[in-house]
């Protein structure tokens, strides 16, 4: 039993060799070739091998020849010795060569793609998820290279020259074996599919098992809290018992599969050998080829054998290419449209106002919509705050601005062009649009690297110094004082030593380096104590001096000082205006200032 | 540990299923005993039959060849069968013991393990322990019992076969498997580190898509993987070379020794000391002891992995109790008082206390706010007044007694903790709140939902009390996560509430809502609630604020901003207006 559950899919079982594998990499068309090539030399090797072996023991036995007459075939064998060793070295080498060339080309064709559907298209478990398919999966692909393949060659090509071999020196042992060997794959098919029923449930169960220790392990302080830890013990013991139960029952099934397989090939030697036997005793066989036969009979068997065994370890790296490859042929989910060949229109510098006309939008693969016709208009040099419960739109609006993802209905405008007409986001020339654009996301990511390089990373031509100045405006000083090797340190994987107020800085400093005129900011204090949360509401105001601010926030203090706060809620604008002439009015803006749980209740605020 | 006293813990956890473990290496041994009997009998019944004897004689044979035919097969099926059934007892053995463990260490003696980390490490870790026996230790021991078989039909035939056969054995199966142990253990730990920053450069692909569109920085970040990709690649050459060598080696170790026989018995066969009809099967049985050698170097390798994994379990099972219960506790007071007196406590390993000098007091009835920055010592507090985390000096008590004196389970009956990341389970609402009271009836269920504000949105839920809350809680919001956590305690009716930062995951306009809420739930006990942003005006009667593990202010509540005037630093400095 492997210790990791393998993956429990309804994934039809496809064919043994994924045809998309190959036209993917021209590394594993040569591999296959090769396989083919060193199942061949494998193959005559087996029957080199026995019929040598028979040769000196018929040799030394029947007809009476000592060491020195039998030396010629003992160095024959020791040269099939030496070639089989070579194979078996080979087909690694070779193997992992091009598992290593198939799994380069299909992650960085996997990569590409995620990009380019832009970050909007998938959630983060989802890109949590392909990025364990991309490093690990892929690397499971390896034994399907080096182990799966080259079993698959030998188990077509030894039976067949074997038999063909075998052929004109005993028809009836051809016989028996073209009787056993179709009937291998067939009854464990058979068998197979009945036990795959059984092991798919199985593997659940064991996965539900697994999670409920998880589960224990997780929550022990909270069961102490509630006194309930001690009762545990018992209960992981009893619920592993009881499923080993279970699990003993279906792998009884599990294992018939395995265990026809070896009776087929053992029943198929033992016949084989028998037979010869009576041959022998009536003196239509002799005992040479009577004895090649009988050790080429257990090498025929054993390549199928082994198949089986090597299909469930290779299961791993082939279903996770077949899931990378399906992400790879499906459609493009809501990817903004990629600019034209013919020379995109960029935005007037300083245009006018940006327009939200009826905008919806659903995430791929969810039924109900985030964005339900919104109407909004984003005045040059305003500073917006947008204010709403989680789930209400609020950052899907920053997305779409940010051509993240295009609307599903309704448009988003700019004026562009050598006339400044109102032109959709969808029709710009992306990059350039962007290009004006700060935005200091919930989580900034931080890339691998020094924390130099992150700041950097808005505009790698810049200077240390003007590093460091986008730095202290940004708040930095007093975190790049206290590291080890200040701009210079490593920040770890996705800035792993930095707290999230930190990281927004780190943004913030980005953004200082582009010279944008349009700032969308996420949340910039949520999650941040009293003293955090001032150094960022002082860099923000700094950053947001004569510029377009967009401001997502849950903060009332930030929202107060906006020129304007639009209430979103539902997908749409609820209320707007000026947040003083809010304050005043009955109305959502009111409820929330007054957090009043009853009527936050009523904006599906409070649940 | 050194290896060796690893495997001998092993041993002895496995002991109570030594019965089980023999029968699954004694199936093993019968298995390839069987397979390399058939062989011998076979070479033997056709050797014999080329001498053309009374078809009679040949019946002994060929009822043997069938025989060990079918029996490998049906020998190899039980084998499979027993062993799995072992190592899955073997694993509910490790699980159960490693949950009590884990349970009288949380959370004090679980330092220095970042939680997820310990979870997911842990279970890897009892996951690989299962199949130490099946993949690490059964193969050496079944190969040692089948080239025992072997050598008892070749010895006798012709103890110079036997002799070089058992050296090809014994001395070419070491060799492989010292060969794979040595080779695996180089490489593991750079391979890890590339696989590592090949994992990074690809998260910061995926997870960083944003940015990097918006910076137009995909192409040099895409290289960065490739760069990456090809460090581990090189890598994993050398490995497959490696590999190439041991799968080589093992080809040329079987070859090599199976003509070395030959060699040693055809000139018996001429001298006459080997009767020639017995000639095939010294020949046939060399060849078919080999599938005994075949799994070694695998197991060799596994071996090495299961030891560390042994060790960190190991590590775990034998850690000190971070809190004993005294041998003889004091019986549970009422809880009418809970405080500390010039507590200090320290972590493991930590330069700097995590409290100095503590003075706190909550009585019943009274609720009290603890105040104070991220990494101020608020949760430790929590933590030393529910006896979870032992105190270095001053003292812990519950009306007037010393939590010491107590028995834990006691003190966290009357002093109720809602931490700041509730678990809940993978299972119903009904039953993660009856966790906290197996009488609990659905109407007392229904009744508690309803002090936490929840009543209506378990009405609205399609299945009620039975909807599953998924694995970890996912399927509920932050605040219903609080409010759940609460009416998991308030089932428990303690005298006393801990609350720990209940309104941290939550938006600021939600946490001003569900602070007021939760307080208004637990009316009537004494309440201390632990935030890092001032409650509003009269929500609570006395506010103190922590900061760097010291009470540096106390306030009444009906100004709770004075004491957040008390925290050093940054706070004060930062400006509060644009």
């Amino acid at each position: 039993m492997t210790a990791t559950p393998v993956p429990v899919t309804g994934r039809r079982r496809g064919p043994p060799v994924d045809p998309r594998l190959l036209r993917l990499a021209r590394s594993a068309r040569a591999f296959l070739a090769l396989t083919v090539a060193l199942g061949l030399v494998t193959a005559v090797t087996v029957i080199a091998q026995a019929e040598l072996l028979a040769t000196v023991v018929a040799g030394a036995f029947a007809d009476g020849r000592d060491l020195a007459a039998l030396t010629t075939p003992l160095l024959a064998l020791l040269a099939v010795v030496a070639v089989r060793a070579l194979i078996a070295w080979g087909t690694e080498v070779a193997a992992h060569r091009s598992a290593a060339g198939v799994r380069g080309e299909l992650r960085r064709r996997l990569l590409r793609k995620v990009v380019a559907d832009g970050p909007v298209a998938r959630s983060g478990d989802q890109r949590g998820a392909l990025a364990v398919s991309a490093t690990r999966g892929l690397e499971a692909l390896d034994t399907y290279f080096s182990r799966y393949l080259p079993q698959l060659a030998l188990a077509v090509l030894v039976p067949i020259l074997a038999i063909a071999w075998i052929w004109p020196r005993d028809l009836l042992t051809v016989g028996l074996l073209a009787v056993t060997l179709p009937v291998i794959p067939l009854f464990m098919a058979l068998i197979g599919k009945m036990a795959n029923r059984h092991v798919n449930r199985q593997w659940h169960a064991l996965r539900q098992l697994g999670g409920h220790f998880v589960d224990v392990l997780s929550g022990l302080t909270t069961l102490k809290a509630v006194g309930a830890a001690r009762r545990q013990r018992e209960r992981v013991e009893h619920i592993t018992d009881r499923f080993r139960a279970s699990t003993m029952r279906t792998l009884r099934v599990a294992f018939l599969s395995a265990g026809w397989l070896e009776l087929m090939a053992m029943i198929g030697t033992a016949m084989v050998a028998v037979g010869i036997g009576l041959r022998l005793v009536e003196g239509t066989l002799d005992l040479q080829t009577g004895l090649a036969i009988l050790i080429l009979v257990p090498e025929v068997y054993l390549p199928v054998r082994n198949l089986g065994q090597q299909f469930h370890a290779a299961r791993e790296g082939m279903e996770s290419a077949a899931e990378l490859l399906d992400v790879l042929e499906a459609d493009d989910q809501g990817a903004a449209a990629e600019p034209f060949a013919a020379p995109a229109p960029t935005r007037v510098a300083g245009g006018d106002a940006i327009r939200c006309q009826a905008v919806a939008f659903a995430y791929p693969g969810r039924a109900e919509g985030a964005l339900h016709g919104l109407d909004l208009t984003i005045a040059p040099g305003e500073r917006l705050a947008l204010i709403g419960p989680t789930g209400a739109g609020k950052s899907t609006l920053l997305a779409l601005l940010l051509g993240f993802a295009a609307p599903d209905e309704g448009a988003i405008t700019v004026p562009a062009g050598p006339r400044g007409a109102p032109t959709p986001l969808t029709d710009l020339d992306l990059s350039a649009w962007r290009a004006g654009i700060a935005w200091v996301p919930q989580r900034p990511h931080l890339m691998a690297g020094s924390l130099a390089d992150n700041v950097r990373l808005a505009r790698p031509d810049a200077t240390q110094d003007e590093v460091a100045a986008a730095g202290s405006r940004a708040g930095l000083d007093g975190l790049v004082a206290e590291l080890p090797q200040g701009w210079a340190t490593d920040v770890g994987e996705d800035g792993g030593r930095l707290s999230v107020g930190q990281r927004r800085r780190v943004a913030l400093a980005r953004a200082w380096l582009r010279e944008a005129t349009l700032v969308l900011l996420d949340e910039p204090t949520a999650g941040l104590d009293p003293a955090s949360e001032a150094h960022v509401v002082a860099a923000v105001g700094a950053l947001a001096r004569d510029r377009t601010v967009v401001t997502v926030t849950h903060r009332l203090a930030l929202a107060e000082r906006a020129d304007r706060v639009a209430v979103v809620a539902d997908g749409r604008v609820a209320q707007s205006g000026p947040p003083e002439a809010l304050a005043r009015r009955e109305g959502p803006y009111r409820a929330i200032a007054q957090a009043d749980p009853e009527a936050l209740r009523g904006l599906g605020w409070v649940t | 540990m050194s290896d060796l006293a690893v495997l001998r813990r092993l041993a002895g956890l496995a002991a109570p299923l030594r019965g089980r473990f023999a029968l699954a290496t004694l199936l093993g041994v019968g298995t390839l005993a069987a397979s390399i009997g058939l062989m011998a009998s076979s070479g033997l019944l056709i050797s014999w039959a080329s001498l053309q004897p009374p078809l009679l004689d040949l019946m002994v044979a060929i009822t043997a060849v069938r025989a060990l035919g079918i029996s490998r097969a049906v020998l190899r099926y039980l084998e499979r069968l027993a062993s799995h059934d072992a190592a899955l007892r073997l694993l509910g053995r490790v699980r159960a013991r490693v949950v009590a463990r884990v349970e009288a260490l949380a959370p004090a003696g679980l330092e220095g393990w970042r939680r997820g980390d310990l979870v997911s490490r842990l279970v890897d870790d009892v996951e690989s322990l299962q199949t130490v026996y099946v993949r690490a230790l059964a193969p050496p021991l079944v190969a040692l019992g089948a080239i025992a078989v072997a050598l008892a039909i070749v010895v006798p035939l012709d103890p110079r076969a036997g002799a070089v056969l058992a050296a090809g054995l014994l001395g070419g199966g070491a060799a492989v498997s010292l060969l794979a142990l040595r080779l695996g253990r180089a490489a593991g730990r750079r391979l890890a580190q590339a696989r590592g920053s090949l994992a990074t450069a690809v998260d910061d692909v995926l997870g960083g898509a944003g940015e990097l569109l918006l910076y137009d920085r995909v192409e040099d970040h895409l290289a960065r993987v490739d760069a990456a990709d090809a460090v581990l690649a090189d890598l994993q050459r050398r490995e497959a070379w490696r590999a190439g060598l041991i799968a080589g080696a093992s080809a040329a170790l079987t070859g090599v020794t199976v003509v070395a026989v030959a060699a040693v018995a055809v000139p018996a066969v001429t001298a006459g000391t080997l009767p020639g009809v017995f000639l095939a099967v010294v020949v046939l049985t060399a060849l078919a002891a080999f599938e005994a050698i075949t799994p070694l170097p695998q197991a060799a390798q596994q071996l090495s992995d299961a030891l560390g994994a042994a060790r960190r379990v190991f590590a775990v099972l034998d850690a000190p109790d971070p809190v004993a219960d005294p041998a003889e506790p004091r019986p549970r007071p009422e809880g009418r008082v809970l405080a500390l007196e010039g507590a200090t406590l320290r972590y493991d390993g930590a330069d700097a206390p995590a409290l100095v000098d503590v003075d706190l007091t909550v009585r019943r009835g009274e609720r009290v706010a603890l105040l104070g920055p991220s990494g101020a010592g608020k949760t430790t507090v929590a933590e030393a007044l529910t006896r979870l985390r032992p105190l270095a000096s001053g003292r812990a008590t519950l009306d007037g007694v010393d939590l010491s004196a107590l028995a834990g389970d006691d003190v966290r009956e009357v002093v109720g903790l809602v931490e700041q990341q509730p678990h809940l389970f993978a299972t119903t609402l009904r039953e993660n709140l009856r966790l906290a009271d197996r009488e609990a009836t659905d109407a007392d269920l229904h009744a508690v939902l309803a002090r936490v504000r929840l009543d209506r949105w378990v009405a609205g839920l399609p299945d009620g009390l039975d909807t599953e809350v998924g694995p970890g809680g996912e399927q509920v919001s932050g605040g219903q996560r609080q409010r759940l956590a609460l009416a998991r305690q308030l089932l428990r009716d303690p005298p006393l509430l801990l609350l720990d930062e209940p309104t941290a995951d939550v938006d600021r306009v939600t946490a001003a809502a569900l602070r007021r809420e939760l307080l208004d739930a637990a009316a009537g006990r004494g309440v201390l609630l632990i935030t890092h942003e001032a409650p509003g005006p009269g929500e609570v009667d006395r506010v103190v604020t922590l900061d760097g593990g010291r009470v540096v202010a106390e306030a009444d509540g009906a100004q709770p901003s004075a004491a957040a005037r008390g925290l050093a630093g940054e706070e004060r400095a930062a400006p509060a207006t644009q």
